[in-house]
């Protein structure tokens, strides 16, 4: 197929979740962000004194930190901010049951598949409509081995005091300028504590959904797994699709205990009109470990770096990462992983997937602190680029101060070979299905590791976005 | 006298990319069951022809004709001529990482019968009796297409492709490259017994040695120099390529 027809093909335009419900919200903040706006939200939130202040603080870092000049291009994102709206409450309470939601907000999580979803395969779901957390639900036996999975304002209101001696000591405001944003403005997102030693069989779920055009969302979550527990969490996203653009800025603090094991899963399918700057971060302690998987498939720009901080001796951290950047979209992602302890160890494997001008970036920085004493870590990382006008970059960052450390790293780029597709088309698979088994082949690493639901659906969306894609 | 499965006719090819000329007006007829042999020096440009019968992008048809089943095969895409009971097998195997064998082979067998859903688990026996019979680990499905495999691996895996996709031609690209003696055997072995168990398939065999004709044995050998085939007959020319070399034939009028 000559290259333009192919151009045209792309099917980009067959997102299938970018409708729109029509709702009646109860609060709208003014657009762009002020003092004002930051002491509408605490008060909405009926929020303690030291919040609104941790907010306040939170906002001067914010308005004195430059706008980062690495990464993706921003320049279309200050301009954005002056119009959207930091603060949209879409109904006055959250639910614990589907049937008390508004209607027209849970007809978009039944399009979605949430509802469903919960029933078969999920422990607990959070749905986050807009600002809000529109309903949170924990499955009766594992609130009765005392887990606790709440919205994020309830955590704060609920458990005032495990609450406080975690919040913003993962991520503090002055990490970054995003961070900063987002503790100021943060709205939503979950609250989850997963006692000593209680092993959650199966992953707790949070869908995040915006709505309106021109919208903010700042979810912040934070996650606290006890000695020797074992927890999944998923979250997923998505938008419809306008014509201007939207920002999401989450913030994500996990701290997994002494012996204990996390793995936090990201499914991102914005629609390709968001700017989507996300800061994730875990505190690792002795012999636990954590694995991000994150999955960045939608949006205009993701700046995402999941990062573990492996502070406990014996601590592993894993970062998998699978990026797809479609035409016009950046994808700059990667990982970060801080050895601070000795005999940690840990491991970052990121494949990104650039089709049309779409550009995949890896950026990661693997630290090793002196006293990291015989620490390892391998780090990889391999792009495929479908098309001449694609493109990958890589910015791999190793700092190592000690000496006993090992530390490896791969990076790799490929092109469908004209020589692959032959082999399939010689076996009688048409050039799309022989590009889809490629690209399929390629992710597969990092597919193997997704609940099965999630794997179905991600190479789903690659035979789409596969169809008529190779010139 | 029956209609050849395979008529090539003046075939021309040449290099897509800078026109070097590799074949020179090959002519050759196959008809079904029968087992020919294609030998010649390195560069007489018989793997392009393989190639070429399977459609590579690589290589451009300048002139001639390829009929199979009395239609234009060359009209075909490489998928097309595949559905249509052309195989190749490849000298150089390719590396597909990430899919199974299993995987890959459901697919292409699917893909030779859009109409009708494969059964898995009907494929899984048709699968696991091919293996047997070519004396393969039913472990061997589960990996990797041809990712970090032997050679004699890489060639087994393709003598497994034609055992399950069944075409009405095989094409055998110096299938004994890289093969030591006792993986010969069990290759040739594999092919052997396909060829007893469906005797319509016809088998085209390009190889550089006479090695692997004590295995398959040919009832037509051809000999190919500079793009052409300049001699024809029985298996013993293949014995007096082995004693005499192609010596003989460097000084072979070139097509004018």
């Amino acid at each position: 197929m000559p290259y333009n027809e192919t151009v045209a093909n792309l099917g980009l335009e067959e997102y299938k979740y970018g409708f729109v419900t029509k709702d009646k919200p109860v609060f709208k903040a003014q657009r762009g962000l002020s003092e004002e706006v930051v002491r509408q939200i605490s008060a909405h939130k009926d929020e303690p004194e030291w919040m609104l202040k941790f907010r306040l603080k939170a906002l001067g870092i914010y308005n004195a930190k430059p706008m980062p000049k690495w990464g993706g291009d921003l320049s279309g994102l200050e301009e954005t901010m002056d119009q959207i709206y930091f603060y949209l409450k879409p109904q006055e309470r959250m639910e614990r049951s589907w049937e008390d939601v508004p209607p027209e907000i849970k007809e978009t999580f039944e399009r979605l598949g949430i509802p469903e979803a919960e029933r078969r395969v999920l422990a607990g779901v959070g749905a986050q409509y807009e600002s809000e957390m529109v309903y949170h639900s924990l499955k009766k036996e594992w609130e009765e081995k005392g887990i606790i999975f709440e919205s994020i304002e309830n955590g704060l209101k609920l458990y005032p005091d495990l609450f406080r001696e975690h919040f913003g000591t993962v991520v503090p405001p002055a990490d970054n300028k995003f961070a900063a944003l987002n503790s100021a403005v943060w709205s939503g997102g979950s609250f989850v504590y997963i006692p000593k030693g209680v092993k959650v069989e199966t992953p707790l779920q949070a869908y995040f959904r915006v709505n309106s055009e021109q919208l903010g969302q700042f979810e912040r979550t934070l996650i606290i797994a006890d000695e020797g527990s074992q927890a999944h969490y998923i979250e997923g996203c998505t938008a419809p699709v306008y014509s201007t653009d939207s920002f999401h800025s989450g913030v994500i603090e996990i701290i997994v205990k002494p012996g204990a094991r996390f793995r936090y899963t990201t499914i991102q399918n914005w629609s390709n009109n968001m700017y989507n700057l996300v800061t994730q971060r875990a505190l690792v302690h002795e012999h636990a470990h954590m694995e991000w998987l994150d999955g960045n498939l939608g949006s205009k720009l993701t700046m995402k770096y999941p990062s573990c901080y492996l502070v406990g001796e014996g601590a592993h951290g894993q970062i998998l990462s699978i990026a797809y950047a479609g035409d016009g979209q950046h994808q700059d992602t990667g990982g970060k992983v801080v050895h601070v302890a000795p005999n940690t160890t840990s491991q970052i494997l990121s494949k990104s997937i650039s089709k049309g001008t779409g550009r995949a970036s890896y950026r990661g920085l693997l630290k090793v602190y002196d006293g990291a004493k015989n620490a390892k870590s391998n780090v990889e990382c391999d792009a495929l680029l479908l098309h001449d006008t694609s493109r990958t970059d890589t910015f791999p960052y190793i700092e190592i101060e000690e000496h006993s450390a090992n530390v490896g790293h791969e990076a790799s780029v490929s092109k469908i070979g004209e020589e692959q597709l032959f082999y399939l088309m010689s076996r009688g698979l048409s050039e799309d299905e022989a590009a889809a088994m490629i690209v399929r082949g390629f992710i597969e690493p990092i597919a193997r590791e997704l609940p099965l639901e999630y794997a179905v659906e991600l190479n789903r969306l690659i035979e789409l976005e596969m169809e008529g894609s190779v010139g | 006298m029956s209609e050849p499965l395979l008529r090539v006719a003046d075939l021309r090819a040449v290099v897509a990319e800078d026109g070097t000329e590799i074949l020179r007006g090959v002519d050759l007829e196959l008809k079904a069951g029968e087992i020919h042999a294609i030998m010649g020096p390195n560069g007489s440009g018989k793997s392009t022809l393989a190639k070429v019968l399977s459609g590579h992008p690589a290589y451009e048809v300048t002139g001639g004709s390829v009929t199979y089943r009395g239609e234009d095969l060359l009209a075909l895409e490489p998928d097309e001529r595949a559905r249509a009971g052309v195989f190749l097998a490849f000298q150089y195997p390719v590396e597909i990482p990430g899919v199974s064998i299993a995987n890959f082979l459901r697919l292409a067998v699917q893909a030779k019968n859009p109409a009708e859903e494969l059964d898995i688990f009907d494929f899984q026996e048709l699968l696991l009796e091919r293996m047997q019979l070519l004396e393969m680990d039913p472990s061997f499905a589960e990996r990797a297409v041809n990712d970090g495999f032997s050679g004699g691996e890489k060639k087994r895996n393709e003598i497994l492709q034609l055992a399950l996709l069944e075409p009405a031609l095989a094409v055998m690209d110096e299938t004994d490259s890289g093969l030591d003696i006792d993986a010969l055997k069990i290759v040739a072995n594999g092919v052997n017994r396909l060829h007893e168990e469906r005797p319509e398939m016809a088998v085209l065999m390009i190889t550089h040695y006479q090695r692997l004709l004590n295995y398959i044995e040919p009832e037509f050998v051809h000999v190919m120099v500079s793009g052409r085939i300049v001699r024809s007959g029985g298996p013993e020319l293949a014995l007096e390529l082995e004693e005499k070399g192609y010596e003989l034939y460097r000084d072979e009028p070139a097509a004018v």
